[in-house]
């Protein structure tokens, strides 16, 4: 007995092996950017001959974590993100020795609010979006109330009288924080008595726009796209949150909701007309540079116009493409490998 | 009294058997469930394992291809250059871009294979299939847009007017959108004013000729063009090719031959696969002695005592943490503490093993128990001692027990994805890994990353490989099954 459990230990120690030197690029982050540096990982895996990166689907928050847990083969080589480094996430890495990071922007995501083709075409400003959603909203005398509308007519008598429902992404979403950035805080601060309450009690502020309501009206459906458009499909009164490269690829099924005006269109989000889209990052680990195989090619491959260009493969995919000016810039940073200063992070 | 008694009989039947019709009722609504899950997943995953390709003629020209080294040949230009081939007026850039849209990015990767097995091929002329690229693919499974072809009954003039054209003649009930083809081109109705109808040019006609019945058609297509992942342009050079006859539907077997990609049509399984044998290989090993050792420790061995109870009770409990937890270990201790390699089967298996080892422990601890002391004691009544009794007598009655519970957890270990999240195994691995330390991912954690891709045609794969995993687990639980039934014995 005693043999066969000291015979098992040693077999489970011998087991543990010799860290070989890594000849495989280590990719982590966010999983909006995820389908993109995918398809740039396998081309490049093609094209060179070298083992195709691996590409990790963390979450744009557990991605940087990672990324900045220190220098060595252990720690990823990039980090995909769908938001730009934060101050205090860039002195973390700075802390754990990460000094010399690159910040390379590769294009912009839309979010889209969408319904099923089957419902009427509707058009939603961020402020509407804004009393639709929010937990508390300001009544008439600006005081903060909870949310009493039930009904999109509640709002506006121009909208249609259905019951307000909304399917869109969890808080641990990355998309959420960018919906509530971009759309929730700017229709907040279309009420005058929460711009003064932004001046007054910053904090208090962005309370009111970061939270969303939980009576039922706006549903968190999980993290999978996918889901939402199957939803929106069976209920045509039902409104959902995703990204962009879902909407072009589910445009049969599903139709998008027109924000202050603006449809969401591969051009409106390119000429930056259409506001409520993010930029989308790629950060190198520029110490690795010389010790891992493969990564300037990466990166070159990453900024070639036949990835990231007008026509490049990212576009078949649903990226939308840096324009010309920001695609220069981009392409300048990444070929001198630019990095990161604290002046830079906001 | 006699009616009031038989009354009561009365009741407590009809009580019976409304129990009866409940529990049916359960189970027939059960059924359904089931069978309306699995029957849609059946329905959505089927079409993935068929691909459509388009046999294409080339000549592998030697100064494309080196006889010294052909793996380096420039395979995409032939078979793009011999698939343009068929469609000698699609000469503009954005025609170019449009027809390379119907190809795969892999389309040569077949033709490639050949030539390297075979590099005798070389200078010779072939028919080779090409791939289709996903929404080609997708077209043909009739998944993009419902498709009909009438013939044309009357005759037809055409006219051309600057960039329009005007169609007159015996034209039958048309509407806006569809499309005729004549005279080498297509057209698409673009109004309708009373009898004459205009037209815009998707492919130029070559003359404006009178077409009489017979000789033009018209293609009706249910979904809209921008609704679409395929223009009207590339819907007639389809149908064209369907015509024609080089369009071939066959079964694709690289959805079983190759790793994960992101193009639909070349994603396959067999990195998931190979990874998820590799990972369950490792938790096998690990937690099969460990787990029986531990069970014939704790039944036949150890004194009962507080300790025993507790630990008892502690391997219970184990038995029903969060798996997440499981993987939150991991990352403690195999990869930080440890240095296992990330995303790697090795760590992987350790932290199923853990997951796995409190079922084993006590399915076999009850395999055990199950085995009558009257063995354990006649063995010692002649003499064996403590060990030999169990080891020669109780075990190799308790074996099938055991393995019906490992076979069970090890089904829940291939089933599991969240564990594997913390140590880094939710990752795209185009490359099938060779061994332990190979970066790989697992079956559900492939189809989870399938299921958040945008592409129409992963939902479809996603599909397939939830029908490839229940195939798994079904063969487990039916080895499982036939173990007990094969060597169970009753006392």
């Amino acid at each position: 007995m005693k043999r066969l459990l000291l015979a098992t230990s040693l077999l489970a120690l011998t087991a543990v092996p010799a860290l070989a030197a890594r000849d495989q690029i280590r990719i982590v982050g966010s999983s909006t950017v995820y389908p993109f540096t995918t398809a740039v990982a396998e081309a490049f895996g093609k094209a060179s001959g070298m083992k195709t990166p691996v590409v990790e689907s963390t979450g744009t928050g557990g991605g940087i974590k990672l990324f900045c847990s220190g220098v060595g083969e252990d720690t990823p080589d990039f980090t995909n993100a769908s938001r730009a480094i934060k101050k205090s996430e860039f002195e973390d890495c700075v802390k754990n020795g990460v000094t010399d990071v690159v910040e390379i922007k590769v294009g912009f995501d839309g979010l889209s609010v969408a319904h099923s083709k089957d419902a009427k075409d509707l058009g939603l400003t961020k402020q509407q979006i804004f009393q639709a959603l929010a937990k508390e909203i300001p009544d008439k005398d600006g005081k903060l109330v909870a949310n009493p509308n039930k009904l999109w007519s509640d709002i506006d008598a121009s909208l249609p009288a259905t019951k307000i429902e909304v399917l869109g992404p969890p808080p641990t979403s990355g998309t959420r924080d960018s919906f509530a950035e971009l759309v929730m805080e700017a229709g907040a601060l279309k009420f005058e008595s929460l711009a003064e309450l932004k001046k007054s009690d910053a904090k208090a502020f962005e309370k009111v726009w970061k939270s969303m309501r939980e009576d039922g009206a706006y549903v968190e459906a999980g993290e999978n796209d996918n889901l939402i458009v199957q939803k929106l499909q069976a209920n045509p009164d039902a409104l959902g949150i995703f990204g962009f490269s879902f909407l072009e690829q589910n445009a049969a099924a599903v139709k998008d909701v027109s924000i202050d005006g603006v449809e969401a269109t591969y051009e409106t989000i390119a000429s930056g007309e259409y506001k409520v889209a993010r930029p989308l990052f790629v950060y190198a680990k520029k110490q690795h540079v010389d010790v891992i195989p493969g990564m300037k090619e990466f990166i070159a491959e990453y900024i070639s116009d036949k990835a990231i260009g007008e026509d490049g493969y990212l576009a078949d995919k649903g990226l939308v493409t840096l324009p010309g000016d920001q695609a220069e810039k981009t392409r300048a940073i990444a070929e001198a490998l630019t990095v990161l200063t604290a002046d830079g992070v906001k | 009294m006699t009616e009031i008694r038989s009354d009561f009989v009365a009741k407590r039947y009809a009580a019976e058997r409304r129990f009866k019709y409940y529990g049916a009722g359960a189970l027939v609504i059960t059924a359904l469930f089931l069978l309306f899950l699995i029957s849609d997943i059946a329905i959505k995953g089927f079409p993935a394992f068929f691909e459509h390709r388009a046999t294409v003629e080339v000549t592998i020209d030697p100064a494309k291809v080196d006889a010294a080294k052909p793996q380096a040949g420039d395979f995409d230009g032939i078979v793009k250059d011999a698939f343009r081939s068929l469609f000698p007026a699609a000469k503009s850039r954005a025609d170019r871009k449009a027809l390379g849209g119907l190809l795969s990015q892999g389309a040569a990767d077949d033709l490639r294979d050949m030539v390297v097995a075979n590099p005798a091929l070389i200078g010779q002329t072939l028919k080779v299939p090409a791939l289709l690229s996903d929404d080609a693919d997708l077209y043909f499974k009739g998944m993009q847009t419902g498709l009909k072809i009438t013939a044309g009954a009357g005759t037809l003039q055409i006219a051309q007017s600057g960039e329009e054209y005007v169609i007159t003649g015996d034209t039958g009930d048309l509407r806006e959108g569809q499309i005729i083809r004549a005279n080498g081109g297509a057209l698409r109705i673009t109004k309708l004013e009373g009898s004459t109808v205009v037209a815009e040019a998707v492919l130029a006609p070559e003359t404006l000729n009178t077409a009489v019945a017979g000789q033009w058609d018209m293609l009706t297509l249910s979904v809209k063009e921008a609704e679409r992942r395929v223009n009207d342009k590339q819907v007639v050079w389809m149908e064209q090719l369907r015509s024609s006859g080089v369009i071939e539907k066959s079964i694709a077997w690289r959805f079983f031959n190759s790793g994960d990609s992101r193009e639909a049509e070349l994603a396959g399984l067999k990195g998931a696969l190979v990874g998820s044998l590799l990972t369950v290989a490792v938790a096998l090993l690990l937690a099969l002695p460990l787990g029986i050792a531990a069970a014939i420790y704790l039944e036949q061995f150890a004194p009962k005592n507080k300790l025993t109870d507790i630990i008892e009770v502690n391997i219970n409990n184990l038995a029903a943490v969060p798996s997440i937890i499981f993987g939150l270990l991991g990352l403690a201790v195999f990869l930080n503490f440890f240095g296992l390699p990330r995303s790697a089967p090795v760590a992987g298996g350790l932290v199923l093993a853990l997951l796995v080892l409190p079922t084993i422990i006590i399915a076999a601890r009850a395999a055990l128990k199950a085995v009558p002391p009257s063995i354990t004691e006649a063995a010692l009544g002649v003499g064996a001692s403590k060990q030999q009794a169990v080891f020669q007598h109780v075990l190799p009655l308790a074996i099938p027990g055991i393995l019906t519970g490992t076979i069970l957890g090890l089904a829940r270990a291939f089933g599991e994805t969240a564990p594997l999240l913390m140590i880094g195994m939710v990752a795209f691995i185009a490359d099938v890994p060779q061994g332990f330390e190979d970066a790989a991912t697992v079956l559900p954690v492939q189809i989870y990353l399938w299921s958040d891709l945008p592409e129409i045609a992963f939902q479809s794969k996603t599909a397939a490989a939830i029908l490839v995993l229940m195939v798994v687990l079904f063969g487990l639980n039916a080895i499982a099954i036939y173990l007990r039934k094969r060597f169970e014995r009753r006392w």
